[in-house]
């Protein structure tokens, strides 16, 4: 192909532009950057939660595991980035929300026949309802361990039974209040799979397209973030699925 | 390939002007040969429509060897009908089978308003081309094009991107109507050449800002608009797109 471009014109023709904080902000890839290091933020948030999940499978009755649930509720540090953790699910999900909408109304008209999965997986174009899904599911699960942890005591909230290790401090016993939740009550259990399931799905898609929209299209480490994005978004959820599965059939106690 | 010949049922939208509602309309068509072009069957219909005194269907068309980026028609639920890399003028009849009902629509997406029939206004694009997709030379005699250096890896990538036509077909299949992948193949065929380097930043600013205006879709990554595009734009495209306006939104001093 010859150098000389396809378009011929005198010099310097594009126009310079401004472009505040506002304008990165509000502009479409702008608002696609919002929901990609929100989500990243997230991802880093699941590692954690699942870290600390996995302490149920020391098979000590607990004690790593309500160890490690004092470690997150009563020290500082975690406490503030905890309302980081707010703020990013706050921007994910309205942000999510705002551009669900914004994108559905730009063609007014629909097709007789659809698309359907010729060209794209259903899951990646279903991180809305996927998303919701998990909002539901989050809220759920905040009701049931997040509220009596923190908010035990206050209002009419029952608190959390104590329990305390070698003579120390009293702590939370939150692996008490698990058992409790989850033991014999199979409609909760199927809930919290059926929310990893979508929570899988919205990785699956979620996880490589935050690495696109922050740019990333190098082909050796495109398939690297495809392939780390399929093992994360499968392991993480299978990781939580298995607690409560663990606790219903008794495999821990 | 066996010659052979068939009978369709065809599904068209059929719209008078930009403000009629329009609807489908149903045709018979008989003895269609298997080695016709997709537009050579509307043709034939248009001649007996024309015959019969009625009005013919309207459908864009001009080189017919799938570089002009004319035809789009949105073919059985996809932009340029079942054949991959393929524009609907390049379509054959031999992708369908006697007796087959074949339901034809113009591209779909409010910035791409239906003109008449099949016919939609794709100038959204030429606005998008005006705020940037250019690079600005002196006029004079040709530059010798072989007197600046440029990586083949990096003119192989902005060959490829350059082989967009502005067919709409990645907005007709996007689930956002996002313009993406086309001003993503424009910034990254002139992007990677030392040619579009001065303008690099302004060009990507400029180019988003028309398409934000324009109305089109933000970008989900879902990979429908590489699937249908007939010159097989690269997703990666989009990627880069995203990396060139992050860096020159960054990089821009207010």
């Amino acid at each position: 192909m010859s150098v000389r471009a396809l378009f011929l014109c005198p010099n310097l023709q594009i126009s310079s532009t401004t472009m505040t904080w506002k304008h990165i902000f509000t502009s479409s890839i702008g608002k696609k950057l919002v929901m990609g290091l929100s989500g990243l933020f997230l991802i880093t948030f699941l590692i954690i939660h699942a870290g600390v999940n996995a302490c149920i499978w020391a098979f000590d009755h607990g004690e790593m595991f309500n160890k490690a649930a004092h470690f997150m509720g009563s020290t500082v540090v975690v406490r503030i980035i905890e309302i980081g953790l707010f703020a990013g699910f706050f921007v994910h999900i309205i942000q999510g929300y705002v551009l669900e909408v914004q994108n559905r109304s730009t063609r007014k008209i629909g097709y007789e026949v659809k698309m359907g999965n010729k060209g794209s997986k259903w899951y990646s174009r279903s991180m809305g309802l996927l998303g919701t899904l998990i909002l539901l599911f989050l809220i759920l699960h905040i009701y049931h361990f997040w509220t009596p942890s923190r908010l035990g005591g206050l209002w009419n909230i029952k608190p959390l039974q104590p329990v305390s290790y070698e003579g120390g401090k009293e702590i939370h016993n939150l692996y008490a209040e698990m058992i409790a939740v989850f033991s014999d009550n199979l409609l909760v259990v199927v809930i919290y799979i059926l929310g990893c399931i979508s929570l899988a799905f919205h990785l699956l898609h979620g996880f490589q397209s935050a690495f696109r929209t922050l740019g990333l299209h190098n082909q050796k480490f495109v398939p690297l973030v495809k392939g780390t994005g399929a093992a994360f978004a499968i392991i993480v959820s299978v990781v939580f699925a298995l607690m409560p599965i663990s606790i219903y059939l008794k495999w821990v106690d | 390939m066996e010659h052979y010949t068939m009978n369709l049922t065809l599904k068209v939208w059929r719209q008078k002007n930009k403000n009629d509602r329009g609807g489908f309309i149903t045709y018979k068509v008989k003895d269609i040969s298997s080695e016709m072009s997709f537009l050579e069957m509307f043709d034939v219909l248009n001649e007996r429509l024309i015959e019969e005194s009625e009005e013919p269907i309207a459908f864009d068309h001009d080189c017919r060897e799938g570089i002009c980026g004319m035809c789009s028609m949105y073919i059985n639920g996809r932009p340029h009908g079942p054949w991959e890399g393929t524009t609907t003028c390049q379509l054959h009849m031999r992708a369908f089978k006697d007796g087959d009902t074949i339901v034809v629509e113009p591209w779909r997406a409010n910035s791409f308003p239906v003109i008449k029939d099949l016919i939609v206004d794709r100038t959204s694009f030429d606005r998008i081309i005006q705020a940037g997709g250019f690079i600005s030379v002196n006029t004079g005699n040709a530059v010798d094009g072989n007197s600046i250096p440029i990586e083949k890896a990096k003119a192989d990538d902005s060959f490829a991107a350059a082989a967009c036509i502005g067919c709409g077909a990645c907005v007709a299949a996007c689930k956002n109507s996002s313009a993406m992948l086309f001003v993503s193949a424009k910034v990254s065929h002139l992007a990677l050449l030392p040619q579009g380097e001065p303008e690099k930043k302004t060009r990507v600013l400029n180019m988003i800002a028309q398409m934000d205006k324009e109305g089109f879709g933000g970008c989900t990554n879902t990979g429908a608009c590489e699937a249908v595009c007939p010159k097989e734009i690269s997703l990666d495209n989009i990627a880069r797109l995203n990396q060139e306006f992050i860096g020159a939104s960054v990089k821009t001093g207010k």
